[in-house]
């Protein structure tokens, strides 16, 4: 499935980074930068040749709506109106006239152009500063026509690393749990999209009851929870293949599984006689090592990115609290002491951070705090909201979020919203079913 | 959020009654037990948040109710709980080839991953009290089902008082 090759032709970095714009990512952005998208120029001829291929009339003006939604969902860029561009997009691609950009005041602009090779799909696009006049970056890819989407992640990644100095998101999926039906029978599937909501594909067909799937860092694996015969237990899912195995050989359930950051073992949690412990697999040597021992409930546990230290969910104070511990269990010390319950611990891909859920008179909140579990703050605030996934540069949450029913009991919806981790820039994601457990992958490309 | 108080109140009542009137008067307390049924609705299924009514429960066989409540957070089998655990018990020694899953659930104001192991507690929690009745590990399993798959779909204390719960149900 993603037996890509992109070839990168060429690489124009800026001479000199002179006083450029920059994106302000370190607070809410409360004033996103205008960015003008041009669509990409194309030829007559390879208009024709992607329109057969692709249904779509003019791929290069589609590709720069996949940046612009991108570019607009970040809550950091404000992608001016076309209507207003008067600058024709070949013209501009070769020199823009930066009076008329100014004009509508944009401060970057992006143009690119589009060509059908050798039935490839060969892009371009350069970024250009405005007020300085200048070309920040130019760059090409070539690839198969079916890629399409994915040139416009790649190149909002590239923009979005050049102006905000931090790795973009775009070019990733999601995983997550469809749901439908009624609220005491509902049907969940495992389901796979890009991180714009498109492509989206159901991965299993709802027979069972299947739970919290969740990427591997490093390839296109996934651990999830499958209630297949009744037997709630650790799956391991290739999804390129379509593959599956049972994680372990464990007498009772096995659930909250995770990747290690290298992707080699999965943390999860074994369940028996009524007490729930951390335990480790590694894949390849199929070894298994208890990691927790004490009476109460451990799970939901979260690796640091580099793998030394692990963050879960115990009641062992006799209530829902975050703890941390070495990776090899020894050193356990909890760490969140606000008011209310926490869950959900995961360790943010920075490694500074750990988001996670809160129940505290009755509503849900999001949040973070710092690994000692200082600095704690509340996101969002909401009737039921849990499962924080980080985005793989650590600047977004994604989670799923109920709703109250009424007096019927009807009105149920489970939905997927993302936020920043600033608190600002919470969105819907849009979903072809209600959704829920969502679980980010890190990029595809580098 | 209001009713809480009314219902301290009550039970308040209830145990000053008690205190002076021993069980001399069952029938009158009775009497006030039903009158707050019919004027609380909600609460009156509950004590504590534990539920007491019978509007989900099925019958293993007749007297023998098939499920037990929990209270929020907890796994402790409240007096109820018991004695309907021993008359499960008591069935099943009579019905020596039934097998059974005990099924546990949690409420939806928890996170999933919790649910599931406070699940699986609950569930045990009901073995363990089984067993200890003279039922054999070997003719009981566990599942649990966090909180996917509630009786009652409601957003309110009664509805998550249904769903926190263990059943027992018959395997072959």
């Amino acid at each position: 499935m993603i037996r890509f090759l992109f070839v990168i032709l060429f690489v124009i970095l800026p001479l000199k980074a002179f006083a450029l714009i920059e994106v302000d990512i370190t607070r809410g952005n409360l004033n996103p930068l205008p960015i003008a998208v041009s669509p990409l120029s194309i030829d007559e001829n390879s208009k024709k040749s992607f329109e057969k291929i692709l249904k779509k009339k003019n791929i290069g003006s589609e590709i720069s709506i996949v940046v612009e939604n991108n570019l607009k969902t970040s809550g950091l860029f404000n992608p001016l109106d076309k209507d207003a561009f008067l600058q024709a997009p070949d013209i501009a691609n070769l020199k823009p006239r930066f009076e008329d950009w100014n004009l509508i005041k944009a401060q970057a602009l992006i143009t690119g152009k589009v060509n059908f090779i050798d039935n490839k799909l060969r892009v371009e696009f350069r970024l250009w500063d405005v007020l300085a006049g200048k070309e920040m970056m130019a760059l090409a890819f070539t690839t198969v026509p079916n890629n399409w989407r994915r040139v416009g992640h790649i190149i909002t990644d590239k923009v979005y690393q050049r102006l905000t100095g931090e790795k973009g998101y775009f070019d990733t999926r999601i995983i997550y749990v469809a749901e439908e039906g009624p609220k005491t029978r509902r049907i969940k599937k495992l389901a796979i999209m890009d991180q714009d909501g498109e492509n989206n594909k159901f991965l299993t067909l709802g027979n069972e009851l299947v739970l919290t799937p969740r990427f591997n860092p490093t390839s296109q694996m996934v651990t999830y929870l499958s209630y297949f015969r009744n037997l709630p237990r650790v799956y391991l899912l290739d999804i390129e293949t379509g593959m599956q195995e049972v994680v372990g050989d464990f007498p009772g359930m096995t659930f909250a599984p995770r990747f290690s950051p290298e992707g080699k073992k999965i943390i999860m949690s074994f369940a028996k006689d009524g007490n729930s412990d951390i335990y480790t697999m590694d894949l390849e040597n199929r070894i298994v090592e208890k990691i927790t021992n004490h009476p109460s409930i451990d799970t939901s546990p979260s690796y640091s990115p580099d793998g030394k230290f692990i963050c879960f969910n115990s009641d062992r104070s006799g209530y829902q609290q975050i703890y941390i511990m070495k990776s090899d269990g020894s050193n356990v010390k909890r760490i969140s002491f606000g008011k209310g319950l926490y869950g959900t611990p995961v360790w943010s891909p920075r490694g500074d951070l750990i988001a996670f859920t809160k129940l505290h008179k009755g509503k849900f909140y999001i949040g973070v705090m710092r690994t000692d579990g200082s600095g704690e703050r509340l996101l969002t605030e909401n009737f039921y909201q849990e499962a924080p996934s980080w985005s793989p540069n650590g600047r977004v949450l994604i989670f799923y979020r109920e709703t109250k029913t009424d007096d019927k009991g009807e009105g149920f919806s489970a939905k997927l919203w993302s936020i920043d981790l600033t608190g600002y820039n919470e969105r819907l994601v849009n979903t072809p079913t209600d959704a829920s457990d969502p679980s980010w992958s890190s990029l595809l490309s580098n | 959020m209001k009713k809480l108080p009314i219902r301290n109140i009550d039970q308040g009542a209830i145990m000053k009654l008690n205190k002076i009137l021993k069980n001399a008067f069952l029938i009158t307390i009775a009497c006030l037990a039903l009158s707050a049924c019919a004027t609380q609705k909600q609460t009156g299924q509950m004590q504590g948040d534990v539920y007491t009514g019978t509007d989900t429960v099925e019958y293993l066989a007749s007297g023998v109710p098939d499920r037990v409540f929990f209270a929020t957070n907890e796994s402790v089998l409240t007096t109820a709980s018991r004695e309907t655990l021993r008359k499960q018990a008591a069935w099943l020694r009579k019905n020596s080839k039934i097998t059974i899953v005990l099924e546990g659930h949690a409420d939806e104001r928890g996170t999933r991953e919790y649910n599931l192991a406070l699940g699986e507690r609950r569930a045990n929690a009901a073995k363990d009290y089984l067993m200890t009745y003279g039922i054999s590990s070997d003719r009981i399993s566990v599942l649990s089902y966090g909180k996917e798959r509630p009786v009652d779909s409601g957003s309110n204390p009664l509805a998550w008082s249904k769903n926190r719960r263990s059943v027992t149900v018959k395997a072959n």
